[in-house]
C-alpha cells in the first residue's frame, strides 16, 4: 500500500447494539431479557485496509458482521457504509449497497447447499441481483457463465469442475468455491467470518495468500475475524480486540504484540502458543481465572472485571470508555487514565 | 544397584513397533497407520503432530485397542506395554490396562461422560472400577481430584450434571476422571482443540502440572505445532499414516528435516516476527490413504522430489540424538540400490 494515499473510511461502525430476547411463557410469549451479544462498540474501516477482529468465542464477532451486513436488525446504532446509513436507508438503496459487502464463512461444508453445482453457487448472487433488475442489462447468461470460469480459476480452482457438487471437494476447495461465489458481484468489502479456522496449517496458509494477493489485485477492503492471533496479526493492518460485546483495544496490527495495553489482551496474547520451544519455556503466562460469563446481564462496570488480574474499586461500577492513547491504538481500560 | 535390568529397559514404558492399521472401505484399503514406530520413556512427554486425516486418532485407539472392527483391522505390529504386548492381551486383561495403566482424554469430553448421569456417579464408578474403595472413598477421592483441576465449590458442584458445566469445566472433570485411576500413561487426542485460547492454556498447564506431580507420561495428539514446542519432550511427526520424522522438541524445531516438517513449521504465522508479504505455503492437498501406491506419500507436494521418491518409501536414517527422518534426500545415492 503505497503511504501517499489518502485514508477514506469505507465502512463506519457507530455505538452499534445488537441484542437477541429471551422469551419466555408458551402462549403469551414475553421477554425476560436479552443477550447483549454487541453491547455497543465504535470502529472505522479504511479502504484498502484490514481489520481484524479477534476474541474469544462467544465475545459477538460473528454478530458483529452479521448486523453489519444487515442480516439483523441492529437493536440501535447506525453502520454506515460509503456514506449511507444501512440500518435507516430505505430497501431498494440498502440492497444496492449491500452488493458491495459480501461475506466469507468458517465452515465451507455448511455454508455451500449441497444440491446445488459450483457453477451454480458461484453464479447465484448474480442471479439474484438479475433477477431484482439491480445489474447491468449487459450482463446475460453468457456473461455470467464467462464470469464464474474467471472466478474459479483466480481463486484456483480447475473450470472444469464447474458441474460438480461441494462433496467432491476438499476443505480448502470449498473454501475457495466460497472465496469466488463472495467476489462474483465485484463488492468492496468482504466480512469474512473465521474462514481459515476449520483448515489445516497447510491448507491455511493456501488461503491466506490468496486472501492477501487479490486484496492487492482488486483494492478490496476486508473485515476478518479469526480467533487464533498469529493470523489476525498476519493479515490485519488494524485488530480490534472483543470481549463480551464490547471493544477492549482497537489498535495497529503491528503494535499489538509489541505493546499490548488491556489487561484481556495481554492475556490473550500470552495464552497463545508460539511455535517455538526455546520462545515457550521463556515466557510468562497469564493465566485467566474462569470462564467467560453470560453475556444475558446488563453490565455498569468494565466488562472484563469478573477475570481481570488488575482489577480496582473504580472499574466495578464505571465503564471505561475507549481512550485514544496515540494515532494508532485506543484502548478501554481504567488503567490508562 | 540389585536391579538387574538394563536402565534403558526400564525407562521404556511404551513401545510401538512397526504399527500398522487398515480398514477395508468400499473405495479400497484405507492404510490409516502404516508401520510406525515410536516409545515412549516414563515421564515423558510426547507429542504426535500432523493434519487431519494423518492417522493420529487411530495410532491412539489401536494402542487402547478401541479400533472398530469390522471395518478396521490392526494387521502388524507390536505395542509393547511394560514389555508385554497389549495386542495379544485377553478382554479381561485389556479391561484393567484401560483406567488402571493407560487412561484417555478426548477433543469431545461427552464422549467420556454420561449426559444422563450426575459427575459423582460417574467418578465414582470410574474409580470403584479400578480401585477396591468404598463409595464413600471414591466420593472424598473424585472431590479432591476435581479440586485438583481447578473446579471451584467441588463438594456441591460434583453432584450435577455434565450439562450443567461449561466446556472449559467439562475437559476439567474428563481430566480428573482419567487422572483419578493414577494410571502410568495418559493419552490425551486434542484435548484443547475445541477450546477458547485462555482455556486452552489453563487446561494444558494443568495436564503438564499433574503429570509431573503424578508421575504420569503423556501422549499428546495435537495438529498444533505451538502446543507441541510448550509441552512436548519428543515429538513424532505424522503424514498419510507415516512417522516421517521424529526428534527431540529442540531439535525438530532448530532443525526440521523432512521438506513436510519444514514448510509446516514456515506455514504458521508467527505472532513474536516480523512478517512482509506471503506466507510459506505447501501446495496442493493431503493425499488420499486409499491403497497409496509404495513411494514417498509428500512427494506431489515436495520440491526436492527425485525420481526414486515417486517409486520408493524412503528408509529411516538417524541424524543423531535420536533425530529420525524418512526421507531420500538423506539417503546416500549408493544407498538408493541397497534399499
Ligand atoms: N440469533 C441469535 N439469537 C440469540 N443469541 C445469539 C444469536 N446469535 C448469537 N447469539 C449469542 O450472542 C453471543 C455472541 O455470539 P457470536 O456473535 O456468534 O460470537 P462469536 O462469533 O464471537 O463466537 C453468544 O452468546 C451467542 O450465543
Ligand atoms: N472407522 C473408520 N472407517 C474408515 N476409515 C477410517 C475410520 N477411522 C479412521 N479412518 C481413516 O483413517 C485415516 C486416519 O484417520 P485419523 O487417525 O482419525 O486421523 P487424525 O490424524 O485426523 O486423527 C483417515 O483417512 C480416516 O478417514
Ligand atoms: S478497567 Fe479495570 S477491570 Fe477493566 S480491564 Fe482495566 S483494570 Fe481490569
Ligand atoms: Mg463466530
Ligand atoms: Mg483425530
Amino acid at each position: 500500500m503505497s503511504k501517499t494515499t489518502e485514508k477514506r473510511p469505507l465502512l463506519e461502525v457507530v455505538d452499534l447494539k445488537q441484542h437477541f430476547p429471551i422469551e419466555s411463557g408458551f402462549i403469551i410469549r414475553r421477554q425476560i431479557g436479552a443477550v447483549r451479544a454487541v453491547d455497543g462498540i465504535s470502529f472505522t474501516v479504511n479502504e484498502g485496509e484490514t481489520l481484524g477482529i479477534v476474541g474469544e468465542s462467544g465475545c459477538g464477532k460473528s454478530t458483529t458482521v452479521r448486523s453489519i451486513a444487515q442480516l439483523y436488525k441492529p437493536t440501535s446504532g447506525s453502520v454506515i457504509f460509503d456514506g449511507i446509513d444501512l440500518v435507516n436507508a430505505p430497501r431498494e438503496q440498502m440492497l444496492d449497497a449491500r452488493k458491495n459487502i459480501q461475506m466469507i464463512f468458517q465452515d465451507p461444508y455448511a455454508s455451500l447447499d449441497p444440491r446445488m453445482t459450483v457453477r451454480t453457487i458461484i453464479a447465484e448472487p448474480l442471479e439474484i441481483y438479475r433477477t431484482r433488475g439491480m445489474l447491468d442489462p449487459s450482463v446475460t447468461k453468457d456473461v455470467i457463465e464467462r464470469r464464474v470460469e474467471e472466478l474459479m480459476e483466480r481463486v484456483g480452482l480447475n473450470k472444469a469442475f464447474k458441474n460438480r457438487y461441494p462433496h467432491e471437494f476438499s476443505g480448502g476447495q470449498r473454501q475457495r468455491i466460497g472465496i469466488a461465489r463472495a467476489l462474483a458481484l465485484n463488492p468492496k468489502i468482504i466480512l469474512a467470518d473465521e474462514p481459515v479456522s476449520a483448515l489445516d496449517v497447510s491448507i491455511q496458509s493456501q488461503i491466506l495468500n490468496l486472501l492477501h494477493d487479490l486484496q492487492k489485485e482488486l483494492g478490496l477492503t476486508y473485515v476478518f475475524i479469526a480467533h487464533d492471533l498469529a493470523v489476525i496479526e498476519y493479515i490485519s493492518t488494524r485488530v480490534a480486540v472483543m470481549y463480551l460485546g464490547k471493544i477492549m483495544e482497537l489498535s495497529r496490527s503491528s503494535d499489538l504484540y509489541k505493546n499490548p495495553l488491556h489487561p484481556y489482551t495481554k492475556a490473550l496474547l500470552s495464552a497463545a502458543p508460539i511455535p517455538d520451544p526455546v520462545i515457550e519455556r521463556k515466557r510468562q503466562r497469564i493465566i485467566l481465572t474462569g470462564d467467560v460469563p453470560s453475556p444475558n446481564k446488563e453490565r455498569f462496570g468494565c466488562y472484563f472485571y469478573d477475570r481481570c488480574p488488575y482489577k480496582m474499586e473504580k472499574c466495578k461500577t464505571n465503564i471505561p470508555p475507549m481512550k485514544r492513547i496515540d494515532e494508532n491504538h485506543e484502548v478501554a481500560c481504567w488503567l490508562y487514565e | 544397584m540389585t536391579n538387574a535390568t538394563s536402565p534403558d529397559t526400564y525407562k521404556r514404558l511404551l513401545e510401538v513397533k512397526g504399527l500398522q492399521t487398515y480398514f477395508k472401505t468400499d473405495a479400497g484399503i484405507v492404510k490409516a497407520v502404516d508401520g510406525i514406530s515410536f516409545t515412549l520413556n516414563k515421564g515423558e512427554t510426547l507429542g504426535i503432530v500432523g493434519e487431519s486425516g494423518s492417522g493420529k486418532s487411530v495410532t491412539n485407539l489401536s494402542i487402547m485397542r478401541l479400533i472398530p472392527s469390522p471395518p478396521g483391522k490392526i494387521v502388524g505390529g507390536e505395542v509393547l506395554f511394560e514389555g508385554k504386548d497389549i495386542l495379544k492381551l485377553s478382554e479381561s486383561e485389556l479391561r484393567h490396562l484401560r483406567g488402571n495403566d493407560i487412561s484417555m482424554i478426548f477433543q469431545d469430553p461427552m464422549t467420556s461422560l454420561n449426559p444422563f448421569l450426575r459427575i459423582s456417579t460417574q467418578m465414582i464408578e470410574t474409580i470403584r472400577l479400578h480401585k477396591t474403595m468404598s463409595r464413600k472413598e471414591a466420593l472424598a477421592k473424585s472431590i479432591e481430584m476435581l479440586k485438583l483441576v481447578g473446579i471451584p465449590a467441588a463438594e456441591e458442584r460434583i453432584h450435577s450434571y455434565p450439562h450443567q458445566f461449561s466446556g472449559g469445566m467439562r475437559q476439567r472433570v474428563m481430566i480428573a476422571m482419567a487422572l483419578s485411576c493414577e494410571a502410568k500413561i495418559l493419552i490425551a487426542d486434542e484435548p484443547t482443540t475445541a477450546l477458547d485460547v485462555t482455556i486452552q492454556a489453563q487446561i494444558l498447564e494443568l495436564i503438564q502440572e499433574l503429570s509431573k506431580k503424578l508421575d504420569t507420561a503423556v501422549i499428546l495428539i495435537t495438529h498444533d505445532l505451538g502446543v507441541v514446542a510448550g509441552m512436548c519432550d519428543t515429538v513424532c511427526v505424522m503424514y498419510a499414516g507415516k512417522i516421517v520424522e521424529k526428534a527431540k522438541t529442540d531439535d525438530l524445531y532448530a532443525k526440521p528435516s523432512h521438506p513436510y516438517t519444514f514448510g509446516l513449521i514456515q506455514s504458521v504465522p508467527r505472532l513474536d516476527k516480523a512478517h512482509d508479504g506471503k506466507l510459506f505455503s505447501i501446495e496442493g492437498q493431503p493425499p488420499n490413504v486409499i491403497d497409496l501406491p509404495p513411494c514417498c506419500p509428500f512427494h506431489p507436494r515436495c520440491h526436492k522430489a527425485m525420481d526414486i521418491c515417486r517409486t520408493k518409501y524412503p528408509p529411516t536414517k538417524d541424524l543423531g540424538n535420536g533425530h529420525e527422518v524418512s526421507c531420500w534426500l538423506f539417503i546416500d545415492e549408493k544407498e538408493h540400490s541397497h534399499e
